[in-house]
Order: C-alpha cells, then structure tokens, then sequence
C-alpha cells in the first residue's frame, strides 16, 4: 500500500507541504482563506512538520505504523490501525484529549490542536489520490509510493 | 484453532487484533465477566465527569466483534482454567475446550484493611459500573473523600468535583502522584487542585471510615486527627492482578503472571496479557506488573500474535502515564525518580513556575530512561523514542533535550531512513 | 540605521508583496539566501528589504498564493545615452570597495547576436523533406580525428579496413554537457549531468575540478579536463573519461586564470581536487609548461601516452581574435577535438570588464576556424566544438551550418535545472541550489529532478533538429554540418557575411 516517505537529502525547508496540509484540511480549501481566516478561527494546524537540524530539515508526520503505539494508546477508540488501507485512522468525535498518543509516538508524530481537546494527526489526506503535501513539495523531498508491508 | 480469551478489556481487543494479523479464521471466543463490550477503561473518569456520554464509551465500532469474526460470552464468569484437558468451566456450568488461551483479567481495585470499609457509601473506581454508581452517589452527597493520590485517585476526585461534590484527597506520601511525578511536578499538580477547590491531605492516612448508627459514612478519621466529613469514600489506592484463576490451574504467579517474551506463561499454551501479566520491562532488566493502558494492548496484541504462531516478541513495556488535571496537561514516562545514589544517573529538570511548566529528564549510563513534562507536552513523544530506541547520546544531542529540542533528526545516522525512508534511502550517486 | 551607502539605495530590484494574498507561510524567508524577506515580529508579519534583492526569483518561484513579484528599479537616473546606469552604478561600488568588479554567468552586454541574423534554409518542390517520425534520421555524431583516405585489404573473410583508425567518442545527437567543475556547481549537479549524459547516450564535461570516485562509473559518458592548475588530475582521472579536454582558455574570461575560494573547498571538492579543505584552489592565467605551439604538442601527447590512445584528446580555447590560426596550431598540434569558447560563455566568476569586452562571438569564431581548417586541408584530423551561447535548438543547427560538428551547452543546462541568470554565482549563495557548496542551498537541486531535466531538454532539442533537418531534406547531420548553403544572413554588412561564408538572404 502507499505511504508517504520523507528523503531528507532532498528536503529544502520550505515548509510548503505544511501550507498544503493547512489548506487541503480546511473547510474553504483555499491558500489564503485557510490561513488568513480559518487558521485564527477554527485553529487549523499543519498535520506535517518540518524538523531542521543545521542543513539537514525534514518534513515528518505520522509513518502510519504497521503496529502503532498510538493506537495501543488510545483509550477512546478514536485511534484505529486499519489493515486493508494501511492508514493510522483518527476519529475526532471520539478523542477525549487524553495525549496518550501524543506521548506513545516515538517519532513524535501527534499534536495538540491548538484550541480544542483534540489532537492534529496525518490523516494521508483520506480522500485525495496523491496526499497535499506531496504534491506541494517542489524537490520530491516526499514520495507517495508503494514500498511493500512497511 | 481455538482461541479462548479470559476478560474484555483492551489486552483482550489487542490479542483479537494480533490474532487476525496472522490467522484470519481460527475461532475466537472472548470470556467476560462485565457485561458491556469493550470499553475504554480510563474514560470512566470523563464519563463521571459529564465530558463524555455512555455511547462514548465504546473502545471499537459495535461492528468489530462480527468483523474480526469474535464469540462473545458476555457476563460470563470464569471459574477454573484446567490446563491439562485444556479447557475453561464457566460459572453457567460450560466447559470451553482451547488450543491457545489467553488470561486478560487485569487487576482488582486493592482495598487496605481499614477499620469501616465494609458495608454502603465506600465505592471503588476502576470499572464502567463504578462510574455508574458514582454519578448517582454525586447527587446525594456534599462531600467525599478519596483515598489514595495517584492517578486515579486524582482522576476520581477531579471527576466528582466537576458534579458539584466537595472532594477531600488523602495520600500516604508526602505528595500527589508520587509513583508517576516528582516533588515538583507533584506540587504542581497540587496547587493546580488547592486553586479549583480540591483539598489535599498528604503524608497522612485514613484509620477509620466513620458510620453513624444506620451504617451510613460520616466521615474519615485521619492519622493526624483530623476529621474530614463526607457521606461517600472512594477508595482509589491501586490495582492488584486477578492471577487467582492461573494460580489454580498451577501456572506460575509472582505478583501477576510470569510471562516470556512470547507472553506464553509457564503453561506453554496459556498466555497472559494486560494488569494481571508481569512481563517484561524495556528499561529494567527484569518482568514487572505495569498496571497501564498502552502496556495492555500491546501484551494483548503482541500475545495474540505469538498464540496465533508467528514468532514475534514483545519488546517490553514502559511505563507511561500521560493525564491532564484542569488544563494542566502532563506526561511521565520511564523511569522518573531513581533511587538516591543510583549508579550513572543523571537528572535534569527545569521549572517555570511563572508558565506552570516543567520539564525533568532522567538518564542513565548516557541514555535517556525517563522524563515528566507539565504544560508544554507537545514534544513527549521524541523523547519517548530517545527512551524506546535506547539510542546513546553525546553531549551535543543531550544538551539539545536537556533543553528541551528533541528532534528525530537527532538519530544516530541510518536510523531515521530506516525508520522513515527504508528503501531508496541509499546515499545518492 | 538612517543612512545606507550610496550603492545600497541604488539598487537593481524590488520586491512587490500582495498583502492580500500574503499568507505569511515565510516560505520566502526560507527561499532567499540574500536575506531580503524577514519575519517582523513587531508587526507580525512577513517583510522585505528591497535593497537585498538579485532578481533570482526563486521566492516568486515558490510562493503558494503568486503573492509575489519582483521587478527591476526603474532607473534614478537622468537618461544618458553614454552614461547607462550600468556605469554609473559600478562607479558608485567601486568607490565604495575598491575592487574589481565580480560577476558570473555569460556577458549580458548587447553586442550582436549573429544567431539572429541566420535563417534557415527549407525544401520547397525541388527537393522532398522529409518527416522525421516516419523515416530515419541520423543525429548521431563521431568526434575526434577522421582519416583523409580510407586503404582496404582483401581477407579470406572479404574485405578489411587497413587504415588504422584514430579513437572518436560517438554522441547519440550532437550536444554535449559543456566543462562546468565540481566545485563551481554542486556535486548533485554533477550527478544529474553525468545521469542524464549516460541515459541520452551524449557526454558531460568534468571541468577543472577534478572527478570524485563515485562518479567514475559514469566514465563513459565523461570527458575529463585537464586545466591550469591541474586539479584533480591523475593517471586514474585521465583514464576515467572517454575523452580528454585540456583547457586553455574560457570565453567568458579569455586570458585569465580561475579562483575557486576557499570558502567553496569542502570535504569532497579537497578529496576530487586534490587541495586542503578551505585553501584558495587557483588556476592560473597560463599552463605554466605550454607557452608555444610545440608546449602544447607535448603535453597532447603526454596525456595521450598517459591514456594508452585509447581516447581522443581536446583542446578548448577561448574565442579570441586571432582564433582559426590559433585552432590551426591547436590541431597541427595533435589534438583530435578543437573546442572552440564563444565570448558569451557563462562562467561562476569573472571580472565584468573581462567578461564584457575580451573574445569575439562564437559565430564569427566557429566560421572563421572551419574554413581556415579547410583552407589548409587538416579539417578531417580534428572535430570541432562549437561552446558559448547556444539558446536553442536552431542555434545548434546554425552552429553546425557554420561548421561545428558539435555545441557544448552550459547556461542552457543550468537553466533547465532552474537558473534564472541572475549572475551572483561568485558568491557562493546560488538561492537556485546551482552554484553553491553549501549544503542547506545545494539540495535544491534534486540530482533526480535535475537529471530528468538535462535529459528532457536535450531530447527536446534532438526532436526539434529532427524537424529541422527533415525540413531541408536533409536525413543525416553529417550533411548538415559546413553546409552553409543552408543559410542566409539578414542585417549583415558584406565583412560580416563574408567571415560567416553566408549568403545574404534573398541571394
């Protein structure tokens, strides 16, 4: 199945795919008004977050575990492994804000949403052939591609 | 195959989903004495709370047992395991024969030999109908005492404050939390209650539960003297492994089920998983009972698999507990108060009191083992990977988490593509 | 601080930020290397100081809401006719500095363009054309020296070339990748050529720096040069390529040596070129040990010797006024490949005055070589190389009209990989990822986007060449090449057309 794949000798830190991820998960999905209106109101926040380190950055989200901590962590049933898309489901309805998996993730993929008791996670942008923020990225510093189980 | 599970709670979902991974059509049937489906266990706190309603409470679509092809023999009591014919009697009079059976009955709330327990008005906290009981309790009391001031003691409190009861804590330690947090943290935590109303009583303990003639609570007797009134107790001090159905069936027993790194017990065909497993722990050289949620699942899963017959070993628990008091999130994972004097510790903590934040990791022989954060958690996580993949750390990467800028890109080299960009990461030429 | 120098103030772009569509994402901020944007923490939002700015681009380039536009500043100046802004400007820096005025990339100076003045001949009921996706076209070109007579002999097995034949490389189409050195561009560079080189079955220059080991796997696609400061060179370099180039001079600064800083030596340019990390890597104006004809005759056949003769060797030198004897020489001398360097070439850095106004157009070079070459009978022991300004496809059909059996392109490439000419390669700061060391900078250039580029344009480019051909009635370059029947000249005084060997149009 296809997962996402950061290549960080490609990454150049432009932070495009976050703008991408912010616009592709707001309700007008245009650039301007996601940020400049919805990003305040409604607190949108990017699902992917580029990391730097000197020259090395890279763009991480969530690597939809084949055996997901989060998930184990979960208390409410909000996160859920689903084996035949491969993706690490996330049901805000049901998240109680616990930061169970915020704290499980060892590759520190969760957030807090910035105003509400719910947390922000890659979704694969459920319902878009190829994720927003691949298709943003300008270098191919992330790749949508089948690489087997994991 | 044949797949019996003792219990319903989330080891019990995790070993469903660890034997589907492997054998899509072996029988399964889940042994519960609770009598709703699985639920998630710590919510009970927000449900008694009113942040969450019972239709909430589900851990998995109503559809998940048909789905992963699952009997469910709900309200059902276990009451002896004979492991040489390999079957499990029910109270009902049933017997169940297994191939592979899983023992999932996680823990029993510990009620301390105190003078006044038995009897109405002192409840315990660990289950869906616990919070049930305590909803109604909240509307005809004023006042209760919880005992204990761990997690869910704190939980408990939290919850029936927010129904408008007056709630007293009482703790033998000098502070709340002091399993999971430190002095400081702990103090945190405590001024955070002492501002919304909730008193704390610490290193001090309850020697009587006080009844008028009816029996009904009138209060708590502290060794201090002090009188605290209440016309409910709550006792929350902990949770000790329902091992008794394994002990039976001549299975080992320490303090829970000794299990392998398979989750196999002493009976190659038995397993345990979940609050009533002592397994194996990541830091510590050694099985531990860690009574939490993650811990669970994962034994639950992880002992599906190996039941299932793939050979996949579980990599060990950690201790983590991650709980937000009134807006004050916080997260305490490993290893957070080593013992004084403890060979090639190093502790680093910082406290902003101005912000309500603070940060403390623990390492030892220069890897990280432990950390508590407060108010700013949004990092946790990285940390919890510094701590899961054991990696070393010069001083460079150790400054960087001292202060609090963990990074993945912090790995040792190799290790990110692995885990992020495994194939086609080769250098590029 | 309230006052700036004079020179800051006068400067040559601005940026215009569409407020409204300004998301402030600060991937501008990110984007410039020249430090123009800036996030404003007082105000809150994303700003810029014009006076940074290069026109490179590159924030216009990836701004997600097209919020941005940058423009030239219109000129401060009284209209002068003499003193252009241009002058005027310079004169402001170098009183201020002092110095000698740096610039990189090819002279934007407007002298003649003569690719513009030649147009292309067409088959019209006299002779067929021919369509190039139905019937075969021959692009494929051999470089290196021809024999003038070819001797046969009988065998039992029928008859066999007796001649003993010189070695040549064979190129797919008639481009090549022209000498830009690891070190003036970045190693992804490096790699995208040497990948795209290989896929399209065409060559790639090292340029004077040398080749790093893990690029030797591209070597038959690879020519390897050997410059002035003899960077990088060894007998394993030598043996590398598929043929060798000695590098006399560059068209855009005939006459003068090369200066790599030392800012630019990292681990991997000192390991390919063989010099400390951070020391200056110079190329002096000369080869020390050529200052004759006969030098150059020795040092031929030295590498010759070194590579067993088993490659063809080049000589590239700058297009200067007395070039077609120069070349003359040049192959009288032994080499195989003359490559011949337009005074349009691009380079990373070179003195403006030098770059502006030494060397001649390649057009009127290239002519002047291929007739004085057939003048004295010796065009067939050597190919020649046309480098230095070549735009388009039609440029390269032009070149080779005048005589070129192949183009080097250079700028061309750099722009496919993004380049947007903005002439700041000296610094080092390249916002394109091009002609930069640094890491953070230089894996903007994604060795497989860029690969994919090179490739792309150059198949492009074959395809239009095709057409070209076809539509002369031409199946085959070979016939092209010296065919300059198949221009005429517009524009052109009778000096000019004479030296090209072209007809004025409508003749």
């Amino acid at each position: 199945m296809k997962k996402i794949y950061p290549n960080k000798e490609v990454c150049i830190g432009c932070h495009l795919c976050e703008v991408a991820c912010v616009t592709a998960h707001s309700k007008t999905k245009d650039h301007i008004l996601a940020h400049n209106v919805e990003k305040a109101q409604e607190g949108l926040a990017p699902r992917r977050n580029v990391a730097q380190e000197g020259a090395v950055c890279v763009a991480l989200s969530c690597r939809h575990c084949q055996e997901p901590m989060c998930v184990a962590a979960c208390i409410s049933g909000a996160l859920t492994k689903n084996t035949e898309t491969g993706r690490c489901e996330y049901n805000e309805e049901q998240c109680v804000g616990c930061w169970s998996c915020l704290m499980a993730c060892p590759f520190g993929s969760i957030r807090r949403h910035p105003f509400k008791e719910k947390i922000v996670k890659c979704d694969m942008c459920a319902g878009r052939d190829t994720p927003a923020c691949v298709e943003a990225c300008p270098n191919a510093g992330l790749v949508f591609e089948d690489r087997g189980s994991d | 195959m044949k797949y019996v599970i003792v219990g319903n709670g989330v080891a019990s979902v995790g070993a469903i989903e660890g034997i589907r991974r492997v054998d899509p059509d072996g029988e399964i049937t889940v042994i519960s004495e609770e009598s709703s489906p699985t639920y998630g266990r710590p919510l009970i706190s927000y449900l008694l709370a009113g942040k969450i309603g019972p239709e909430r409470m589900q851990l998995r679509p109503v559809t998940f047992y048909d789905k992963f092809k699952v009997k469910m023999m709900l309200g059902t009591k276990v009451t002896g395991v004979d492991a040489k014919a390999k079957t499990v009697a029910t109270a009902d009079g049933h017997n169940y024969p297994y191939d592979k059976l899983l023992i999932a009955t996680g823990g029993v709330p510990f009620i301390p030999p105190l003078s006044g327990k038995d009897g109405s008005g002192v409840y315990s906290f660990t289950t869906l109908a616990h919070a049930e009981t305590l909803i109604d309790v909240a509307k005809n009391c004023k006042n209760v005492v919880v005992i204990g001031g761990g997690l869910i003691g704190l939980k408990a409190a939290e919850s029936l404050h927010d129904r408008g009861v007056k709630v007293s804590i009482v703790e033998l330690a000098p502070r709340v939390l002091s399993a999971a947090f430190d002095d400081k943290a702990g103090n945190l935590v405590a001024k955070r209650l002492d501002e919304v109303g909730i008193s704390v009583h610490c290193g001090t303990q309850a020697t009587e539960i006080k009844r008028d003639a009816g029996g009904a609570v009138q209060g708590v007797t502290l060794k201090d003297g002090t009188f605290l009134p209440a016309q409910a107790v709550v006792i929350a001090i902990g949770v000790v492994p329902a091992s008794s159905l394994a002990k039976d069936a001549g299975i080992t027993v320490d303090r829970g089920i000794i299990v392998d790194d398979s989750l196999a017990s002493s009976d190659p065909d038995v397993y345990a998983a979940g609050d009533v497993a002592q397994a194996k722990d990541l830091i510590l050289d050694e099985n531990r009972v860690v009574p939490i949620w993650p811990n669970a699942f994962n034994q639950g899963f992880y002992a599906g698999k190996n039941m299932a017959g793939a050979a996949s070993p579980y990599s060990g628990g950690l201790a983590m507990n991650a709980i937000a008091f009134y807006g004050l999130p916080t997260v305490s994972v490993g290893v957070v108060n080593p013992a004084p004097g403890e060979q090639g510790i190093e502790v680093a903590d910082n406290l902003d009191e101005e912000h309500g934040t603070y940060r403390k990791l623990v390492f030892k022989d220069g890897k990280l083992v432990g950390y508590v954060l407060l108010g700013e958690i949004d990092i946790a996580g990285l940390y919890t990977g510094f701590i899961r993949f054991k990696f070393p750390l010069d001083a460079e990467t150790k400054e960087k988490l001292v202060s609090g800028r963990p990074s993945i890109l912090q790995w040792p080299e190799g290790f990110f593509d692995e885990q992020f960009n495994p194939v086609g990461a080769q250098e590029i030429v | 601080m309230a006052f700036a120098p004079i020179n800051k103030n006068y400067h040559d772009f601005f940026v215009v930020r569409d407020k409204d569509a300004c998301i402030n994402c600060q991937v501008c901020v990110r984007q410039c290397s020249y430090g123009v944007h800036f996030w404003d923490e007082a105000r809150q939002c994303v700003r810029h100081d014009n006076t940074k700015c290069i026109g490179c681009h590159r924030c216009e380039a990836l701004c997600p809401t097209q919020a941005l536009l940058i423009q030239e500043k219109p000129s401060n100046f009284k209209a002068n006719a003499l003193w252009r802004p241009v002058f005027i400007k310079n004169i402001y820096k170098q009183a201020d500095t002092g110095g000698v005025l740096l610039s990189g990339m090819g002279s934007p100076a407007d002298i003649p363009v003569y690719w513009d003045n030649l147009l292309l001949d067409a088959s019209q009921v006299t002779n067929p054309s021919i369509d190039p996706l139905r019937e075969p076209m021959e692009l494929r070109t051999f470089l290196g020296s021809k024999p003038t007579r070819l001797e046969f002999e009988e065998t039992p097995e029928g008859p066999r070339v007796k001649t003993k034949l010189k070695p040549n490389i064979a190129l797919n189409f008639p481009i090549m990748f022209s000498a830009m050195s690891f070190g003036s561009i970045n190693f992804n560079l490096h790699i995208a050529m040497a990948r795209a080189a290989s896929e399209l079955g065409t060559y790639y220059n090292t340029g004077e720096g040398g080749l790093h080991q893990s690029l030797y796997k591209y070597g038959k696609n690879t020519i390897v040069q050997v410059a002035s400061g003899r960077f990088g060179v060894h007998r394993d370099y030598l043996n590398a390529g598929a043929a060798i180039e000695i590098k006399i001079g560059q068209g855009a600064k005939p006459g003068i040596g090369g200066h790599l800083p030392g800012e630019k030596i990292n681990a991997k340019v000192s390991e390919t070129r063989m010099v400390p990390i951070g020391s200056d890597a110079i190329s002096p104006a000369p080869h020390h040990d050529i200052y004759s004809i006969e030098d150059l005759h020795q040092l031929i056949y030295a590498l010759k010797e070194a590579s067993e003769y088993k490659v063809p060797v080049s000589v590239k030198i700058a297009a200067v006024h007395n070039v077609a004897a120069i070349a003359s020489g040049v192959v009288r001398a032994g080499a195989d490949i003359v490559a011949i360097d337009g005074m349009r070439g691009g380079t990373g850095a070179a003195p403006a005055m030098i770059r502006d106004n030494v060397g001649i157009p390649i057009e009127l070079a290239l002519a002047s070589v291929d007739q004085r070459l057939r003048d004295e009978g010796i065009r067939n022991n050597a190919s020649i190389v046309a480098a230095g300004g070549t735009r388009c496809s039609a440029d390269v059909v032009k070149a080779i009209a005048l005589g070129a059996d192949a183009v080097y392109i250079g700028t061309a490439a750099l722009l496919a990989v993004g380049c947007t000419l903005c002439a700041r390669c000296y610094t080092g700061k390249c916002p394109w990822g091009i002609a930069t060391n640094d890491p953070y900078l230089a894996k903007r250039q994604n060795p497989d986007i860029a690969a994919k580029k090179m490739a792309n344009l150059m198949k492009a480019w074959a395809h239009e060449i095709e057409e070209m051909l076809g539509g002369m009635g031409l199946n085959s370059i070979e016939s092209l090449r010296g065919n300059r029947d198949k221009l005429r000249a517009v524009g052109l005084n009778q000096i000019e057309l004479d030296t090209l060997g072209v007809k004025a149009a409508g003749r």
